[in-house]
């Protein structure tokens, strides 16, 4: 097997939704040793389990398999691996997915590794009956108020089984939840070898991570000083190129657009933090006040003195469970007096809803007039309420499908029989939607086990 | 003393949290953090935020990035997909705190280049 160093690692996927381009660009427009894409969000593992119910070979990410199929040749012929979460809940079907995409590109030898053992949802009951309680870490209710209702359960896994992956050849790596920086620490436990106990090394793999896990947002994207990002079109996706000893580089493809200074790289090591101190995941603790940032030529900043410490001895496990429905729905409405007359379309939903028996709380729904200051509301300097149009955006939320859904029916018929000037309906009567509440929760290491399979295309 | 905007001095990003959120303000030059650590207390945040965030607010700080980072505890009206909010992730948080007017000394605007 290739050894080298540095090695070139990118992401090419920030989240499920992503740009198409993000990985197609870091794959054509320089080198490249390893690609990363994440696919899953706490939401998307719950609509792939529903996926899965309906129809045994669904719950991955689709968008992956479409992703290879572009790229493929690519790949291939510039020896690039790729370490993607896209098995969401049902690695093994992404996998076959796959194969069947390699062999219809005729290449033979390829091979492709999944990671399991995440998915522990029908280990519930098991893991419940031998003392974990899986209480909510924000609350520190037990997991049998919800139990009933729950649609998913993942644990963040470690990033060894992607390293045992690798280490079997695989040249793609699919696995369900693991943690986002993973897909970045996992090529660097394979190609220096890092072990269990380097945490100064693993934390150093789980900061450059963190730095591109979100794609474009290290290379001038969500910026404060968007001004001087230059051909944001074109934004390069950012590639960590990693030393042994666990100094890195944050860098993008040259010619391409964005800014990789101090600055956007703090931006993205803000970004979800916590206490700086502790970032805790399934392989190390990392400090984050540990390192230092030096610019190193045109986008390039080096990280360097990263320390980590051990981890805890829990796995971090996502839990998703139906937690009611909502409906939103919206409508402009111009001026003259576009405040005026959002303010009194709002009330006469609310009142139309109660004449026919259906009443929320406070709690339950939400006005907003957007393009009067929704998003930084009390915010002084920020009020200026001049709009010469504003966006009605009116939402509930409840237990009762029923009422949520009776809700929808008010907000159209406003346009013949509220204030003139509204409209913008196009999106037609809102429907009730299911909301999905997350519990997070800790679980034992020792009752979570992992599986790696590494399978050759074309081949036994 | 100039009273400007906190932007002037700093740049932030922000994102979810569970039911709460992050902003993280990063100081634009070393004279400008050592009077953030010194002002922008979590107390002047939760005030500033007060219609946004109906929690409490923590703050830490981190030197090595001339940040301080506050956690927004309720400002997302629901954690996850609960929210019925536009800003349901805490996304323009950033440039909310960013908005803050405060008294801000002339040796630190004059040590402080603008964005």
């Amino acid at each position: 097997m290739k050894k080298r160093e540095p090695v070139l690692i990118a992401n090419g996927q920030g989240f499920w939704g992503d740009s198409l381009l993000g990985p197609i660009r870091l794959v054509r427009e320089g080198p490249l040793d390893y690609l990363t894409l994440d696919y899953l969000a706490e939401v998307t593992m719950s609509i792939m389990q529903k996926q899965r119910a309906r129809k045994p070979d669904a719950g991955y990410a689709t968008d992956f398999v479409k992703m290879i199929d572009r790229v493929l040749p690519e790949l291939v012929k510039k020896d690039i691996r790729v370490v993607a979460n896209a098995g969401g809940v049902n690695p093994q079907a992404c996998m076959k997915a796959v194969l069947a995409v390699i062999e219809k590109h005729g290449i033979k030898g390829i091979k492709v590794g999944i990671v399991e053992g995440d998915d522990v949802l029908g280990q519930l009951d098991e893991l419940m009956a031998s003392g974990e309680a899986l209480a909510n870490m924000d609350t520190g209710k037990p997991l049998s108020t919800v139990r009933a209702s729950v649609t998913s359960a993942n644990v963040y896994m470690s990033a060894f089984p992607i390293a045992e992956a690798l280490d079997q050849g695989a040249q793609i790596v699919i696995t369900g939840r693991g943690t986002d920086p993973g897909l970045v620490l996992g090529p660097l436990i394979h190609e220096y070898g890092w072990k269990k106990t380097d945490y100064d090394l693993l934390a150093a793999g789980t900061v450059a991570g963190h730095i591109v896990e979100c794609g474009a947002q290290c290379t001038g994207g969500n910026f404060t000083d968007w001004q001087r990002v230059p051909d944001m079109a074109r934004i390069g996706y950012p590639i960590v190129e990693a030393y042994k000893d666990g100094t890195f580089v944050i860098t993008k493809h040259a010619g391409t657009g964005g800014v990789i200074d101090l600055a956007t790289v703090t931006h993205q090591l803000a970004y979800e933090m916590g206490d700086p101190k502790a970032y805790l995941g399934p392989d190390c603790s990392a400090d984050f006040t540990s390192f230092t940032l030096e610019q190193d030529g045109k986008d390039r900043v080096r990280v360097r003195g990263v320390k980590g410490a051990a981890p805890t001895p829990t796995y971090k496990v996502s839990i998703s469970y139906e937690d009611g429905w909502k409906a939103v729905g919206q409508l402009t409405i111009s001026g003259p007096d576009a405040l005026a007359k959002a303010k009194l379309c709002a009330e006469i939903v609310w009142k139309r809803l109660e004449m026919d028996g259906c009443k929320f709380s406070d709690a339950e729904k939400l006005v907003e007039f957007v393009g009067a200051n929704v998003c930084h509301a009390g915010i002084e300097s920020a009020e200026r309420h001049d709009s010469t149009e504003i966006v009605l955006r009116l939402g509930v939320k409840g237990r009762d499908k029923e009422k949520i859904e009776r809700f929808g029916y008010e907000l159209v018929p406003l346009v013949t029989s509220g204030p003139p000037g509204v409209t913008g309906f196009a999106g037609g009567r809102p429907h009730a939607t299911e909301i999905i509440g997350f519990w997070p929760a800790l679980v034992t290491k020792p009752r979570i086990a992992h599986k790696v399979t590494v399978v050759t295309a074309g081949g036994s | 003393m100039a009273l400007v905007p906190l932007s002037r001095i700093a740049m932030a990003r922000s994102g979810d949290k569970g039911e709460g959120s992050n902003v993280g303000v990063m100081a634009r030059s070393e004279v400008a953090f050592r009077f953030l650590k010194r002002e922008l207390t979590a107390e002047r945040v939760r005030q500033h935020m007060r219609i946004i965030n109906h929690g409490p607010v923590k703050r830490y700080e981190a030197e090595n990035m001339r940040l301080v980072n506050f956690i927004l505890q309720d400002s997302l009206g629901g954690g996850g997909s609960a929210s019925l909010k536009t800003d349901a992730q805490g996304k323009t948080h950033a440039l909310a705190v960013l908005r803050m007017v405060m008294d801000v000394p002339q040796e630190v605007l004059d040590a402080t280049p603008a964005g």
